[in-house]
């Protein structure tokens, strides 16, 4: 394959990436990463470099288009970003003695229960919450724009989700990707989030925790130029198409394409983990 | 003109215009690479399937810069790439100055936490 063919190609992948993450909230490294890896043979390595670049790219493209919508909550996602952060250097640490192996199986199996959880609408009772202390002194509840008009949510279980996004970013830190499946389920079961703001806010974050190891990925040289080309541009152009879908969407598609994804990817990762081929 | 109070709706919309301008700056430069890039290389072989690194040029902010100034394809790309990597430090940057024109304490604290821990990793790895 010439070095155009292989460009367009990836160029084309990269965009449907870049619409499911955006959509989702997880970045594009979740079709990615095996697209890379199986369909064109790539080393992990190089892909999984690619992968992050992609991650940056979705969330900067889409933030943009959310954050201006008033989708995205800032509050939310920069109180939770410490934990994310923090939780990246512990599992970047941490790489050096763990089994990944394991670590990817148990991972895998909590994705597969929480597709299953994660698809079903939430009850009107369970929007109606009343708001939490903690919440309110952070300042974390907010409103959207919902399909039928301006929306307000109370932010529940500050701690549980705090926590959640520890494990989110150590997970992130230790396996390279996957991140934004946590985020996402941390905001939308832990917290109560509403299902658009929850994908919204984690499209805002994962681009800052990505952004963090970038130094490590570029000094290692994982981060190939020709390769990583057409992924930014391509991720870019689909993730742009996905917040115009996002924003008219209904969130019972929203959640079954959500679904659907983190059940492949919880399929990846037990099979990653099973086989020790991380 | 009347002084305006900062409000997360405008800070939103100033962070929704640093976000779109530094992806449109990235695009664009790795767009030009990608230009010079395909026209000189675009018929050779892809050779993903081992992994051999980056030459040490593409690894460092100094080697990139030079490739790119010597209109170098794959060093243009990688300054792109390096312009991409930054936006999202430039919007927790910017966040704490918008949390701080909203006398936000409690935020701008949150954020400059952040911030620290970003800047932690990234020298921390030697780049």
């Amino acid at each position: 394959m010439s070095i155009l063919e292989f460009t367009v190609l990836v160029f084309l992948g990269s965009m449907i990436a870049g619409l499911l993450g955006a959509l989702t909230g997880l970045g594009g490294g979740v079709v990615l990463v095996p697209l890379l890896t199986l369909f064109f043979k790539v080393d992990i390595r190089y892909a999984i470099g690619a992968s992050l670049v992609s991650v940056i790219a979705t969330s900067s493209g889409a933030a943009a288009a959310y954050v201006k919508e008033g989708l995205s909550n800032i509050r939310i996602g920069m109180f939770l970003e410490i934990a994310t952060t923090l939780g990246a250097l512990l599992g970047a640490f941490l790489a050096v003695w763990v089994s990944t192996s394991v670590i990817a199986t148990v991972f895998g199996v909590v994705l597969v229960i929480s597709a299953y959880l994660s698809r079903k609408p939430r009850s009107q009772a369970e929007r109606e919450l009343p708001p939490d202390p903690l919440a309110t002194r952070l300042r974390l509840n907010g409103s959207f724009p919902d399909l039928e008009g301006v929306r307000s949510y109370n932010v529940q279980r500050v701690p549980a989700g705090f926590s959640i996004m520890f494990g989110a970013g150590a997970l992130s830190g230790l396996l390279g990707i996957g991140s934004g499946a946590l985020k996402v389920l941390a905001m939308d079961q832990a917290m109560k989030i509403p299902f658009k703001v929850s994908t919204t806010t984690s499209n805002f974050m994962i681009g800052v925790t990505a952004a963090a190891s970038a130094g490590v990925y570029l000094h290692r040289g994982y981060i190939d130029p020709g390769l990583s080309m057409p992924v930014m541009l391509g991720v870019l152009l689909g993730s742009l198409v996905g917040t115009r879908i996002l924003v008219k969407a209904e969130t019972k598609w929203l959640r079954i394409i959500f679904s659907v994804v983190i059940v492949l990817l919880g399929i990846e990762m037990l099979y990653k983990g099973l086989t020790g081929n991380l | 003109m009347p002084h305006k109070t900062m409000t997360d709706q405008r800070i939103e919309n100033i962070l929704g215009n640093l976000l779109r301008a530094g992806v449109g700056v990235s695009a664009g430069i790795v767009f030009c690479g990608a230009v010079i890039y395909l026209a000189r290389h675009g018929r050779s072989p892809a050779a993903y399937r081992v992994f051999q690194g980056e030459p040490s040029d593409l690894h460092s902010l100094h080697g990139i810069v030079r490739d790119a100034m010597r209109l170098n394809g794959r060093g243009i790309i990688q300054l792109g790439l390096l312009f991409l990597i930054a936006t999202p430090v430039a919007r927790v940057i910017f966040s704490i100055w918008g949390f701080a024109a909203e006398h936000d304490r409690m935020y701008v604290v949150f954020t400059v936490i952040v911030l620290a821990i970003l800047l932690f990793s990234l020298v921390g790895s030697q780049m």
